[in-house]
């Protein structure tokens, strides 16, 4: 047992399970709260995998940003307890039995494609150097120019949108 | 075992879809399946990264620096959309918006 594959499987269980409590919590609040347990989770495994710029803004833009907009938006609206819906006969034993085959059919298929043996970290792993930010705002601003620029007309459009949203609902 | 396959983070990826899925259908409160849907762009993003990963590229880095764009402009109209249902619907049930049912 190396440490990253130990740093792998907690962060990895604190992922599935925040993201159980999400479905579980009654609560909007603590559904917005496990999500951002998620979100520092996958912020960990990105560093695992060598991202250190996407580690950095899925934590500034993701858990921060983002999540600030829900809770703020889970107060404005003062979200109590949800009430809750049965689970239907056919997605007792029907529908599970058949996720969790979908679910090892996918990772025995993945366990054994030619790309999935490949090793992320650890010994053998493919050079660290090639992920630094430089490359990346390199590649950002020169390759992806184009997509990049049409993101900032994107947000614009959003932020009119947002706008006149907010707007109707005032009259 | 002492190193870690690229497979076990597919897997990771694949099993918080699905649960993302999960929270999306059996959700009941409009802001949590927003953010069931938060956590499907995240699953996606992780398999993202492990390909690059993988490859020893950077474009997929790229697509998840614009997933995460979009995702927050989604995110700023998505809510505006929610402020405005419950001011005209006053509930948070997704069940009480059917103004588009048949």
């Amino acid at each position: 047992m190396s440490i990253p594959f130990i740093l792998f499987f907690v962060f990895a269980l604190v992922a599935v399970g925040g993201a159980i409590m999400l479905i579980l919590a009654r609560e909007p609040i603590h559904s917005a709260l496990s999500l951002v347990l998620v979100m520092v989770a996958l912020a960990a495994l990105y560093l695992l995998l060598g991202a250190e710029f996407i580690s950095a803004v899925q934590v500034i833009v993701y858990a921060g940003a983002v999540m600030v907009l829900f809770v703020f938006v889970i107060m404005l609206l003062n979200a109590g307890v949800e009430e809750r819906t049965n689970f239907s006969h056919m997605a007792k034993y029907a529908g599970l039995p058949l996720a969790i085959f979908l679910l090892f059919g996918l990772a025995h298929w993945m366990a054994h494609s030619a790309i999935g043996a490949t090793v992320a970290n650890g010994v053998g792993a493919p050079n660290q150097a090639a992920v630094s930010t430089s490359a990346l705002s390199t590649m950002l601003f020169q390759k992806y120019l184009f997509p990049f620029e049409a993101t900032s007309i994107l947000i614009l459009i959003a932020i009119l949108g947002a706008l006149v949203l907010a707007k109707k609902g005032t009259e | 075992m002492n190193v870690v396959p690229i497979s076990y983070y597919l897997v990771l990826s694949a099993i918080l879809f699905g649960l993302g899925v999960v929270a999306f259908v059996f959700k009941r409160n409009i802001i949590t399946i927003f953010m069931s849907i938060e956590l499907m762009l995240n699953a996606v993003n992780l398999a993202f990264v492990a390909f690059a990963r993988a490859h020893n590229q950077l474009d997929g880095l790229i697509f998840v620096f614009f997933v995460i764009v979009v995702a927050a402009a989604e995110a700023a109209v998505g809510l505006a959309i929610v402020i405005t249902i419950v001011h005209n619907r006053r509930s948070l049930n997704v069940e009480n918006v059917d103004l588009l049912k048949f």
